[in-house]
């Protein structure tokens, strides 16, 4: 029990930082009412980016920028697929997806992995997150370094950025184009512009999170993102099922999206801990996400609509 | 205001579904004129709607609304000009926003949306004013998600946010053909005053030959994919569905299209 509890502070980091990956997918599956498959290419893309440019001498911060840059190239890349080319929009993401895969593997100089080497003079205090802050006082670091903190605030940012933006007329027609594109039309949204924007805001939080993630484990590699997509519509799923009935504030609701990503990363590390073989997280990972998508739909199919939950009764 | 020139359309071209549904459709509609539009099922009706607000591109000919040629603008692009209302309820409004919400984004319709506020306080007040018009209480439940609205509740609110800012062209696709008898004479209550009161240039398609006849200045019938009909002025008020259907069986050189008409 003490080693599951020692496991924790590491879980709970790497779910904050998963967090933000699952609020990018929340953008696109929730909001957007697209199921976007590039996220599993455009994670990698933020952590090839970051690494190969901070490794390179480039300041943290702007190398994070580049990330976030393109990643948000890549979410381009899948609309215009989707609104120019007419593509379905999960076809559009795959065959993104793929092309990162060439792309990550050229940024990172053809290598499977890049690594950040924590052990070179200096470069701790450099880095905004790593595994090793993670020991806190007892390695030898001050607490306010410790991933959890430093995560959570830029994760507070974040949500309150994006609480701003979608309260903007901007952001109301990216909802509309979400929740009734014909409508959107109507109302003269340009819903394939509003399409393109939410995917390039999604994959460029992905990557984002990429970067992130790269500090935190010290490199990036090139399979990093594989199931990526999976993990965040887990992280969104959990957070719906668990708090949806008390989160009802869009930012409240983005939060709840970052605690389902810090449960999901809870669950994994309790099932590690208790002995299970690490190759068979995935399919761990696909059921848990099935069977949340199959409750709520059979819950209506045999259960009946409960009234008032977009039941539309007549007058 | 509104002018149509010889608009052809035809559906699944080429195939053995071909099915051509306009067939060189030309129509004016004057400043402030309230135009019903009545036909059986596959006359052209809502291919006419949909082909004038863009949802569709038009074969051939063009469409013009106060002087603009718009015929190959895409349809987010014609909405400046244009309110609808759509036959369906659920196609209006977005389920998932709130009804300020649903207001603020048709009070921005045509406009560029920026990063300003996506609905200010001074809004919100006029919006409840607007609400308090339809007496539906909706003005108490402003921050509501519109999917908990009923079918009826919902189409009056998407006629108020047609018209929240003045269209040039106001188009009604049946839009109280999915609604019981009740409400949907409240509906058109509704529609008919406010139309009265902006004196919007309107198409009204409707099933209903009495709602055609009562309402509106001017009526339309059409008749496998062309204008069959049109009376206006003193020749539109002395109207009954006798004499309407007596006309349409000489148009149509048939007694079984007005069976089929009745029945629609």
């Amino acid at each position: 029990m003490s080693g599951i509890l020692n496991t924790l502070p590491g879980a709970v980091s790497q779910g904050l930082i998963w967090g933000i990956m699952a609020i990018g997918v929340y953008i696109t599956y929730k909001i957007l009412d697209i199921a976007d498959l590039t996220v599993d290419g455009s994670l990698c893309t933020g952590g090839a980016v970051f690494v190969m440019l901070f490794t390179g001498g480039v300041n943290l911060w702007i190398a994070l920028l580049a990330a976030l840059l393109a990643g948000m190239l890549a979410g381009l890349v899948t609309g215009l697929l989707h609104t120019v080319c007419g593509i379905p929009a999960i076809l559009s993401g795959i065959l993104t997806q793929l092309a990162l895969y060439s792309i990550n593997m050229a940024i990172m100089g053809m290598k499977a992995t890049v690594a950040i080497n924590v052990n070179q003079e200096g470069m701790l205090d450099k880095l905004l997150v790593s595994l090793r802050f993670v020991q806190g006082s007892k390695g030898g670091f001050p607490l306010y370094r410790h991933p959890i903190f430093v995560v959570g605030i830029f994760t507070a940012v974040l949500i309150a950025v994006l609480y701003w933006f979608f309260g903007r007329e901007l952001g109301a027609a990216l909802r509309a184009t979400g929740s009734n594109p014909n409508m959107a039309r109507a109302q003269g949204i340009n819903t394939e512009f509003c399409k393109v924007l939410g995917l390039m805001l999604s994959n460029g939080l992905v990557a984002l999170c990429g970067a992130l993630l790269s500090q935190y484990s010290g490199g990036n590699e090139i399979k990093v993102g594989q199931g990526a997509i999976v993990i965040g519509l887990a992280s969104v799923i959990i957070g719906e099922v668990l708090l949806g009935k008390i989160f009802r504030n869009f930012a409240l609701k983005l939060l709840s999206v970052s605690i389902g990503a810090i449960l999901y990363y809870i669950v994994i590390q309790v099932v590690l801990k208790m002995g299970l073989n690490p190759n068979y997280l995935k399919i761990l990972s696909a059921a848990v996400v099935a069977v949340f998508l199959t409750i709520p739909y059979w819950k209506d199919k045999y259960f009946g609509r409960k009234a008032g939950r977009g039941a539309v009764r007549n007058a | 205001m509104l002018e149509i020139k010889n608009i052809w359309k035809t559906f699944n071209a080429n195939t053995v579904n071909e099915k051509v549904a306009l067939k060189g459709v030309s129509l004016t509609l004057n400043d402030g004129e309230f135009v019903t539009v009545i036909g059986g099922n596959g006359a052209g009706k809502s291919t006419l709607m949909n082909a004038v607000a863009g949802v569709y591109p038009v074969d051939a000919g063009s469409i013009t609304i106060d002087g603009v040629d718009v015929t190959h603008l895409p349809e987010h692009k014609r909405a400046p000009y244009i309110g609808r209302v759509f036959q369906d309820p659920m196609m209006g409004t977005a389920a998932t926003m709130q009804i300020e919400e649903n207001l603020a984004l048709a009070a921005r319709r045509g406009q560029v949306r920026g990063l300003k506020a996506g609905i200010t306080k001074g809004e919100r007040e006029k919006y409840r004013e607007l609400l308090k018009i339809l007496d539906l209480g909706l003005e108490d439940r402003m921050t509501s998600k519109v999917g908990l609205l009923s079918g009826g509740q919902r189409q009056a609110l998407t006629l108020l946010m047609a018209t929240l800012r003045k269209p040039r062209l106001l188009l009604l696709d049946e839009h109280t053909a999915a609604l019981d008898p009740k409400t949907a004479a409240k509906v058109l209550d509704t529609t008919e005053r406010i139309v009265q009161k902006d004196k919007l240039t309107t198409l009204m398609i409707t099933h209903n030959m009495k709602d055609a006849i009562v309402h509106g200045d001017r009526l339309i019938m059409m008749y496998n994919g062309k204008i069959a009909i049109d009376v206006s002025g003193e020749e539109k008020k002395k109207l009954t569905v006798e004499s309407l259907l007596d006309m349409f069986s000489k148009v149509s050189g048939s007694d079984e299209a007005d069976d089929k008409l009745l029945l629609s």
